[in-house]
């Protein structure tokens, strides 16, 4: 499998008041293959959405310092400019945050949100784009309907606006996928759908996708790799299943058990339920 | 050591509140025209929830669970039904009758950084509701407060700290010192796990647990995460489009679901062992 993304010994500190900096990402080195799920686990606080948001050249110069190597499709992100940077954003690199909410524009219909993304990297007409936006919510599920289309997000439920931002991100054809917290917002219900929906896309565009989440069972459902931070560094890496049956770090233990020994009771085996 | 069984027996068997036929309507008007459009956040919602026990009322999102809490919390008027706390019906006092017994329910959000005054030191953020309640001097209510910052888990040194300057689980904790100030004997927990991160959960859980094997707590959780309900409720209110279609002890629940949307709702909680085998075949 050919590499598309590998990171070397990236480093992102923060500027805090006076001269204290913070480092919130040390000496953190991977690489995500073309078509792999790469899980990113670790406590609130130790660094995972700065990572993604370093990956996209979010940071801007005055607020944080980032160093090391991004390279995307053997390319240098750290030192290209702006302008093609914005090409790689999500024609390239794409990002779905947690809270679909702040993610879209509360006052635009929501096929217009994913026609302007198209019409940002395409040289179509707002037509066209317009067209194709439909084709890329009635992928991700979005039942193809004018209701639908010309919803604004307020008249969507959790799930379904999480849908539309899923369509943005993908709307492009990117080769990588960034999911920061995909599910957490959602119930019970909708996260399945929304992971079942991810599970069935990633197949079938062969994309790569970097999964930030704490929940061990989304991870499980979606991972093939699993890499655990703590602090800003990166304590274990190895493939998930390995991960959760002998975990080697304390913190791997801690943030794929914690939630498994608080969960269902052994004895309760979903047999029962079904 | 017997009689103390058969009084807590008595006691367990006497709900510290019961909830019955609340029913909640939301009045809205459309811009520039009269019509109303009445939504039934909930209706004719019974529960019992005994002293020192924990009921958890699960559902999915919209279900009406928050509307309710937040009426039971007495932040919101129900529209038909009544709330009694360890036998007083709430609804038929006014204001002022109220006042006194607020600092009996408390409530802890999901989002602390929303719940927080930003601009006030965690000394401040605790001693808040002692102060509305006119309770103690200034003097009283610091020490006050510092002792339930180490009760929480918080160092007392951090009272002059800024919510900002806590991390995420260190802010729920200050949510909850907040909450157990004026020693109230009903919590109303509004998905206040859901935003922290696995080995955070269960800490709080466990400080949560701690609290009401001490004071004899009675906790209102709600939340959608199944797996961790199984794990602290003694019994479970299901909520579906504004009604609790089944209310049980949660091992009962969770072995025998009746209803058909309760099935769906367990069938949705997946072990990772359970996915593993899936993608592995």
């Amino acid at each position: 499998m050919q590499v598309l993304l590998r990171v070397t010994d990236l480093n992102v500190s923060y500027r805090g008041a006076g001269s204290n900096q913070r480092h919130a990402v040390e000496n953190v080195s991977f690489e995500i293959a073309e078509g792999e799920v790469l899980g990113l686990m670790g406590e609130s606080g130790c660094g995972k959405t700065s990572i993604a948001l370093a990956l996209l050249g979010l940071l801007s110069k005055d607020q944080a310092h980032v160093s090391g190597s991004i390279q995307f499709r053997a390319k240098e992100l750290l030192s290209t400019d702006q302008r093609s940077l914005r090409a790689i954003r999500g024609a390239g690199i794409s990002l779905v945050f947690q809270e679909p909410e702040l993610a879209l524009s509360p006052v635009m219909k929501i096929r217009d949100q994913v026609a302007e993304v198209i019409h940002a990297h395409n040289d179509w007409k707002w037509q066209r784009c317009r067209t194709e936006a439909e084709l890329a919510l009635a992928r991700v599920g979005l039942a193809n309907s004018p209701r639908i289309f010309s919803a604004y997000p307020h008249q969507l439920s959790g799930g379904q606006r999480q849908r539309v931002v899923l369509a943005q991100a993908l709307a492009c054809n990117p080769a990588l996928l960034i999911a920061d917290e995909p599910a957490a917002s959602l119930d019970a219900r909708s996260q399945s759908e929304l992971l079942a929906l991810l599970r069935e896309l990633q197949r079938e565009l062969r994309i790569s996708i970097l999964l930030i989440s704490h929940a061990p069972e989304v991870q499980a459902s979606l991972a093939d790799r699993l890499m655990v931070m703590a602090n800003g560094r990166i304590v274990e890496q190895g493939p998930f299943e390995q991960l959760y049956r002998n975990p080697s770090h304390v913190c791997t233990r801690a943030v794929l058990r914690a939630a498994a020994a608080a969960g269902v009771p052994e004895n309760l085996d979903l047999e029962m339920v079904t | 050591m017997k009689r103390e069984t058969l009084q807590s027996d008595s006691k367990r068997f006497e709900p510290l509140l019961r909830v019955s036929g609340l029913c909640k309507q939301y009045v809205q008007r459309r811009p520039f025209s009269r019509q109303k459009i009445v939504v039934n956040a909930f209706q004719d919602v019974s529960l019992n929830l005994f002293p020192g026990t924990t009921l958890a009322l699960v559902g999915e999102s919209g279900a009406g669970k928050s509307s309710l809490a937040r009426c039971i919390a007495l932040l919101e008027r129900p529209s038909a039904g009544k709330i009694e706390l360890a036998g007083e019906n709430l609804l038929v006092l006014d204001r002022e009758q109220l006042f006194p017994l607020r600092r009996e329910i408390q409530m802890i959000f999901q989002d602390p950084s929303s719940a927080l005054n930003p601009r006030f030191t965690a000394c401040e953020i605790i001693a808040e509701p002692l102060l509305i309640q006119r309770e103690g001097t200034n003097s009283q209510r610091r020490a006050r407060a510092l002792q339930l910052m180490e009760q929480v888990g918080l160092d007392p040194a951090w009272e002059r700290k800024t919510p900002l300057e806590f991390s995420g689980g260190q802010r729920q904790r200050l949510a909850i010192a907040r909450a157990l100030a004026l020693g109230p004997r009903l919590l109303i927990l509004d998905e206040a796990l859901s935003n922290l991160d696995a080995a955070n959960q269960s800490l709080i859980l466990k400080l949560l647990a701690d609290l009401q094997a001490a004071r004899s707590l009675s906790f209102l959780h709600i939340s959608h995460d199944l797996r961790l309900v199984s794990e602290f409720a003694d019994d479970v209110a299901v909520m579906y489009q504004g009604r609790i279609v089944e209310a049980k002890s949660t091992r009962k629940l969770f072995a025998s679901p009746e209803n058909p949307y309760t099935k769906e709702l367990l069938a949705s909680v997946r072990s990772v062992e359970s996915i593993l085998l899936e993608r592995s075949a």
